[in-house]
């Protein structure tokens, strides 16, 4: 048994792997209790698709691509806050139309090639074991600012998120936080594209934090609970990717899926048991 | 004297509606001021402007001396006509009253003993001692009300608006939230209160105003009930039932 658990650490990929999986969840998680309580799981996946057409830039340019990534992710993000208030268009449309038509200029780009390219098509569906040394450092630095930043703002993000015009009358700026927030999940989705790719990095923003909301009627203890699921989910996903030769990031995703439904499965239990007695 | 609130001459849009028109008046410290008139009079869009929700098309709000978007956080505390909070937000009553603290806190300072003494304080007042374990979707309206009104006490604020924050709860709770106030009042503070009911204005509040997008009439409950604009607003609000459409 001990032996199947260190079997994989013999290598350094999957050792980064590993690292890069553990602070994918938990970051992943912590914002999603965020993304759950505003509501904001379609624009998680909306970002995230935008996000594609900076990836297929700074790729067809060779620069750095969390760099392009990261820019177009939070060009975004702040476009639809923008949008949203300013514009007399609902969110839904909004995210619809801004975020396919990004997402479409990410294919066209790609579809422009002569040489088409694997390196591309693994950020749709995500590469954990092709996290490379740099990419480690990028990851824990750019953890870090989502980290401390979440952190100093953990009040703000709270009031405004449960009561945004009380908080606002009491002298916070609600809007400037909504902004703030929507750049931390941006860089999240960032962080986590190498990961669990494009098409799936909205599942992990959403169901360990859903599945934690089944089983807490309390913020921080939900908050906890999902960062522990989240890791949870990406340390189990690893392991049975890697004894099942199967997709990494999908594998990760089914773990959760899974989760969340033992969560509701244990709440029902926990809900008859309460009637009883 | 100093006045704690100035009004000047406030006018307020919404989109192509008039919410209000020239609307003038003035509140001291220690005085509960009352405001009524007709649904859509602009009682409410009053207050979220006094408490810097919505801006000024002309004219001014005055604050303790400042416009009410540049005074510290956790100056003016607020509770609206209907809290649109979702009530299944992973929060309990002492959850939601805490939250009061959490302007004057800032990003740095800790959630520390002074704050907890301030919600106990406020849960006591209210009298939700009992019930501060409770998730907030186990409350009644009333007790919604109530954990509201606390977290508006907790916040420690130097001006208090309330808009309407005896619509539909029980007598009981009414008499909590007068009690409240006029402790509040008593000890300095200007309190502005939307509200429908009449008959104890006098019991409630130190001045009354009448407004119907402008001021229409201000004085004392007594004076304003014998000036008639009192009569008048009663027969409209009779008329028009307690419909909660106003803004």
């Amino acid at each position: 048994m001990i032996e199947h658990l260190i079997a994989p650490f013999h290598y350094a990929f999957m050792q980064r792997a590993f690292l890069t999986a553990i602070l994918v969840g938990i970051l992943c998680a912590t914002m999603g209790t965020y993304v759950i309580l505003r509501k904001l799981a379609f624009i998680g996946d909306g970002i995230a698709h935008a996000s594609f057409a900076g990836i297929v830039i700074a790729y067809l340019r060779g620069t750095n691509f969390y760099l392009g990534a990261g820019i177009v992710a939070v060009i975004t993000a702040l476009g639809i806050g923008f949008v949203h208030r300013r514009g007399k268009i609902s969110l839904d449309t909004t995210i619809g139309v801004l975020f396919t038509g990004a997402f479409a200029l990410g294919i066209f780009l790609m579809s422009r090639q002569r040489t088409y390219s694997v390196d591309l098509q693994s950020f749709l569906f995500g590469d954990i074991l092709s996290v490379g040394p740099q990419d480690v450092l990028m990851i824990v630095a750019l953890a870090l600012v989502v980290g401390i930043v979440t952190a100093l703002l953990f009040r703000s993000l709270l009031y405004t998120s449960f009561d945004p015009v009380v908080a606002q009358a009491s002298g916070m700026n609600a809007n400037a936080i909504e902004y703030v927030l929507l750049v931390l999940i941006a860089l999240t989705i960032i962080i986590s594209l190498q990961a669990v790719g494009i098409i799936l990095v909205a599942a992990l923003l959403v169901t360990p934090a859903a599945a934690a909301y089944q089983l807490t009627n309390r913020f921080a203890p939900m908050m906890a609970l999902s960062a522990f699921f989240g890791a949870l989910c990406a340390v189990g996903g690893l392991y049975l990717s890697y004894y099942l030769a199967s997709a990494s990031g999908a594998t990760i995703v089914l773990v959760a899926t899974v989760l969340f439904f033992a969560a509701v499965g244990g709440k029902q239990v926990r809900l008859a048991i309460a009637r009883r007695t | 004297m100093n006045d704690a609130i100035i009004v000047s001459n406030l006018v307020v849009r919404y989109e192509n509606v008039l919410a209000l028109d020239g609307a003038s008046l003035k509140a001291g410290f220690g005085q509960a001021l009352g405001i009524v008139g007709p649904n859509g009079s602009g009682k409410s869009t009053l207050l979220k402007t006094i408490a810097g929700l919505l801006p000024a098309a002309s004219g001014s709000v005055c604050v303790l001396g400042k416009e009410p978007r540049e005074l510290p956080p956790g100056t003016i505390a607020y509770v609206p006509q209907i809290e649109a909070v979702d009530w299944s937000f992973p929060a309990t009553v002492w959850d939601v009253v805490a939250m009061g603290r959490f302007p004057r806190l800032g990003m740095f300072r800790r959630f520390g003993n002074e704050d907890r003494k301030a919600v106990r304080r406020a849960l006591a007042q209210l009298r939700m001692e009992e019930l501060s374990g409770r998730h907030i979707s186990a409350l009644s309206g009333g007790q919604q009300q109530r954990a509201f009104v606390a977290r508006a006490i907790a916040q420690e604020p130097r001006v208090l608006l309330l808009d309407e924050p005896t619509t539909g709860v029980d007598e009981q709770t009414e008499e909590s939230l007068r009690e409240v106030v006029r402790e509040l009042v008593a000890g300095g503070m200007p309190v502005l209160m939307a509200t429908h009911d009449l008959d104890r204005a006098a019991d409630w509040f130190d001045r009354l105003v009448v407004i119907d997008r402008r001021v229409i009439a201000i004085g004392t409950p007594d004076e304003v009930a014998r000036s008639g604009a009192y009569a008048a607003i009663r027969e409209h609000t009779h008329t028009h039932g307690h419909m909660r459409t106003d803004r």
